[in-house]
């Protein structure tokens, strides 16, 4: 039940109103507060005039899924009136704008209503036509401080940083906040049973996206080539990139860049100046989502078999074809996995967190250099562009970027019968080099068409076939070099398997499972290939219950595929409507699938 | 497959500058059909390269798919090569060139890897004036695939196989100097005297060079009736007058009349010689050069020469602001901002 510190709220707006910021003022007070909070922008494929949400979970117990059931509905959009009142829990709250009467066919019996006329009190106070709709905003975050007990100086605060510089807009804002509270001090006696009460349980996490974790991670990692298309949900991952690297990487002497980015006509041409740039030695990524992956088959398979460290990341999005471009789903596993014709495979990472998203993104460099192939990184819409509260990224300045096998000039002279696909170290990585090293060393040409040891175009037969079984050796090697899953295994008989941002949901979902007096183990999967671990705790279990964000089970399909295992011991679970996957629906899709009573 | 040259060294082969022999330049033994126009303009690059004192490694040679694509493993066997994907050539050019400034980037592609499948990339590197040298080496068909028009077969153009193209040609040179190209030369495959200064002039441009050759399939398209035969192109073929290129640090020494001769010089100090022809036409004057190349298409005129040059035009690299220290030449030091950084960013999302 909802409690202190334990609702949801959220907020019906119309799109292109200066909503999101008065909405994230909320959640970062509650933040700011010390207690965890999980904010969700739900939100149309439109500039202005749609509808749009959001959902603030706030949790004592520090849960960072999202929660079935809304206690509290902001509704200030009447396009959508009718859907926010019956989303409202029994015994919710439901506040509008009571300038106008609210008609009959919202009333529910069940619920609290809470009127406060906002656009009477802005077109009393304020004279601007943009003012009065922006500080409208405002105007309810102070009815909520006052319904909810927020803390006006944590909010006053949050002004001042957002508008330094521009201080003349401190005073309107605080005059708004204190006339949304001033109402509701005079004129609303029943307050809600749930309100937020300071703790100190955020520690020193931060509450940032992971677009733009993922796009400081690539500023770190070395990244300097960058060429990508706009596409929703990943433009503001380059967006982050430019603004850091417009702050960090600029030379302070010559005032030039350190870095260069490219807004390419496709994304076919994206991924072509990517490899490019990663032929000759730069490290360089793009960002796209599924549609573009879709475009990027070609050139994914050219660098698989010719050896071209890639860096993509998919911020993946919902459907087939254009599909919900502005909701959330993990439905691009299969596609990224095999992505273009003929036998490929590739490298993937599933972050969970803007954490995740910044380490996994640097040390993704590493990973495709030190493996000759591509790497990409499968964040989502809910990961890449909701706020998350996350640990604190960190940075060990002792660490030094693998390049992986290149060989220099001076290395190129001590080589032998040099091939740039000769398998010398038996582990499936070839040596290669870059142009413009050596006058007559280490020259060879890249192709996308069969080629021998020695980079020479072949159809012999027997020499495809070695090259192409030396290209699954190199992913074995792979195995070892991504990060290994996250285990906890306490030897019961069910075990739940999950990645990316499913994982808060299952954490949670486990936790009430417990609870009710069913233990399963858990497996966090980072990435793929899959090793050994991977296997073993499936082998190990009786029943694992394989959760997703996709229609098709695509990671449970994946995981049959590349190891035989017994499909019958894998359960899906299975959530894909677009928004990011809750507790609730974990707990359901276990509890209604349950095998055996041996638990 | 590809097939090695005997290895031959003649005691007496001539050197350049730099010490290299013509040989230095070579490739691997062409697989085109003989009497191909394609091996011509690889020639032409050999020669070219060993006139102007390129050391090869120093050249990045780049193509796409299709017969003319092959052709960079026929010459510079000690310049790294990259034979990408059918129609992306400018875009691995592209990312190639951000991450080395440095390094000579020469191109090669069709008629059909340009003009079709990777006209969007083709408009593209055009305007971002890539620091490059883009060879179209265009027979109007599609060779590899058995003769099929292309998007440049002249409209009443005649295939081998009888039928006429009913579709309008797409003329590259114009396109190119549409789309912003500061560099746009025509020539014919077998014009070597021609060929091999354009192509000097082409590597000295600093910006976007495109290099259109009329390169006849002996196989496909050397037809009567085709606009793109040998025969066709030699009847038609209207130069802008002789061209010499001036290597850097050479003297001019034949004295010319004013109006006979411009002289242009490039950013790295070599010059170039036009020889006039006509005296109304400035390969400088975007206007004019427009007018003629239309001119000669309405009366079936092939224009041949460098027809376009805008040497004031700025490179992409100097577009974006990029460090003159090739970015792949970057170490931890210039590209990671540290910990101490880090934990100020960490700070702003508290």
């Amino acid at each position: 039940m909802s409690g202190v510190n334990d609702f949801v709220i959220r907020f019906a707006n119309v799109n292109g109103t200066g909503s999101a910021s008065a909405n994230f003022l909320f959640a970062k007070t509650v933040f700011r507060m010390g207690v965890p909070v999980v904010p969700k922008n739900i939100f149309p494929s439109n500039i202005q005039g749609l509808p749009t949400w959001y959902e603030v979970r706030v949790s004592e117990k520090g849960y960072l899924g999202r929660r079935d059931g809304i206690d509290f509905m902001v509704a200030i959009n009447p396009q959508s009136f009718k859907k926010d009142v019956a989303s409202v829990k029994s015994g919710g709250f439901f506040m509008y704008d009571s300038t106008k009467v609210l008609h009959e066919e919202f009333i529910r019996p069940d619920i609290h209503y809470i009127g406060v006329p906002m656009m009477e009190i802005c077109n009393q106070e304020f004279t601007d036509a943009r003012q009065r709709q922006l500080f409208k905003n405002i105007v309810y975050v102070g009815a909520l401080a006052s319904l909810l007990k927020l803390d006006f100086s944590v909010i006053e605060q949050l002004f001042a940083e957002q508008f330094k510089g521009k201080e003349k807009l401190i005073a309107p804002n605080i005059k708004a906040l204190y006339l949304g509270a001033d109402f509701i001090s005079k004129n609303i006696t029943s307050y809600p049973s749930f309100y937020v009460e300071r703790r100190d349980l955020v520690g020193d996490r931060i509450l940032v996206d992971g677009n733009t974790a993922a796009g400081l991670g690539a500023v770190y990692g070395g990244a300097s080539v960058v060429s990508w298309y706009p596409i929703t949900p990943s433009t503001s991952l380059v967006g982050a990139f430019e603004d850091f690297a417009k702050e960090l990487r600029v030379d302070g002497e010559t005032g030039k860049n350190n870095f260069s980015i490219v807004q390419a006509e496709d994304e076919l041409a994206a991924i072509g100046m990517v490899m490019g740039a990663s032929w000759n030695g730069a490290r360089s990524f793009t960002a796209t989502s599924g549609p573009g992956v879709s475009l990027m088959n070609e050139f994914l398979g050219l660098a698989y078999f010719s050896e071209v460290p890639i860096v993509l990341v998919d911020v993946q999005r919902a459907g087939p074809s254009t599909g919900m471009p502005t909701r959330t789903q993990q439905s691009d596993i299969l596609e990224a996995a095999y992505a273009s014709h003929g036998d490929t495979k590739h490298v993937l990472l599933f972050p969970s967190t803007p954490e995740e998203c910044f380490h996994f993104m640097s040390e993704a460099f590493d990973l495709a250099e030190g493996l000759q192939t591509p790497v990409l990184m499968m964040s989502d819409l809910d990961l890449g562009m909701n706020d998350h509260m996350s640990a604190p990224f960190k940075w060990d300045d002792e660490k030094k970027y693998q390049r992986g096998k290149v060989l220099n000039a001076e290395e190129l002279e001590k080589v032998k019968d040099w091939g740039r696909y000769k398998d010398v170290d038996e582990d499936g990585v070839p040596y290669r080099t870059l142009p413009g090293s050596h006058p007559t060393k280490g020259a060879y040409f890249t192709r996308g068409s069969s080629h021998d040891e020695y980079a020479r175009y072949t159809e012999d037969s027997d020499t495809y076939v070695r090259i192409m079984e030396r290209l699954v050796k190199k992913m074995e090697t792979a195995k070892s070099k991504v990060p290994a899953p996250e285990i906890h295994d306490g030897g019961n008989a069910m075990g739940i398997l999950y990645y990316g941002t499913s994982a808060h949901a299952c954490e949670e979902a486990k936790d009430l499972l417990a609870e009710a007096g069913t233990k399963v183990d858990s497996m966090r999967i980072k990435a793929f290939p899959f090793n050994e671990e991977v296997r073993a705790f499936i082998e190990r279990h009786d029943q694992v219950f394989v959760v997703e964000q996709n229609r098709d089970a695509q990671l449970r399909t994946l995981l049959i595929n590349e190891m035989d295992l017994n499909p019958a011991k894998l359960t899906r679970v299975l959530h894909y409507d677009g928004t990011p996957i809750s507790a609730d629906v974990v707990l359901q899709g276990m509890l209604s699938n349950f095998k055996s009573q041996s638990h | 497959m590809s097939y090695s040259k005997p290895v031959f060294h003649h005691p007496n082969l001539t050197k350049n500058a730099l010490g290299y022999t013509k040989k230095d330049y070579e490739g691997s033994l062409s697989t085109l059909c003989a009497g191909c126009g394609h091996d011509s303009i690889s020639a032409a690059i050999v020669e070219a390269c060993f006139e102007l004192n390129i050391e090869p490694h120093r050249v990045a040679k780049l193509s796409g798919i299709g017969c003319s694509s092959k052709t960079p493993a026929y010459f510079l066997n000690n310049s790294h090569g990259f034979n990408s994907v059918h129609g992306r050539m400018p875009s691995i050019a592209t990312g190639a060139n951000l991450a080395n400034r440095d390094l000579i980037y020469l191109g090669v592609s069709g008629d059909g890897d340009t003009a079709a499948i990777g006209m969007g990339q083709f408009c593209h590197v055009i305007r971002r004036n890539l620091n490059m040298i883009y060879v179209v080496m265009n027979n109007g068909c599609y060779g590899l695939t058995k003769g099929q028009d292309s998007a440049t077969a002249d409209k009443g153009s005649i295939a081998k196989a009888g039928n006429m193209n009913p579709f309008e040609g797409i003329d590259l040179c114009s396109l190119a100097i549409e789309l912003g190209a500061t560099f746009v030369a025509q020539s014919f495959s077998g014009d070597k005297s021609q060929l091999i200064p354009i192509l000097q002039a082409a590597m000295s441009h600093k910006g976007f060079a495109l290099v259109n050759v009329i390169s006849p399939c002996v196989t496909f398209n050397n037809n009567n009736g085709s606009t793109k035969s040998y025969d066709y192109v030699r009847e038609h073929n209207e130069s802008m007058g002789r061209i010499d290129f001036v290597p850097i640090g050479e003297e001019i020494t034949t004295q010319y009349a004013d109006d006979e001769v411009k002289e242009v010089k490039f950013h790295d100090g070599s010059e170039l010689l036009f020889h006039k022809l006509r005296k109304d036409f400035d390969p400088e004057n975007k206007i004019e050069v427009i007018n003629a190349i239309q001119n000669a298409r309405s009366k079936n005129e092939i224009l041949t020469g460098i027809l376009y040059l805008d040497r004031h035009g700025v490179e992409l690299n100097d577009l974006l602001n990029t460090t003159a220290v090739p970015l792949n030449q970057l170490t931890e030091k210039e590209l990671c901002p540290g910990s101490s950084m880090l934990d100020e960013i960490n700070q702003g999302y508290r």
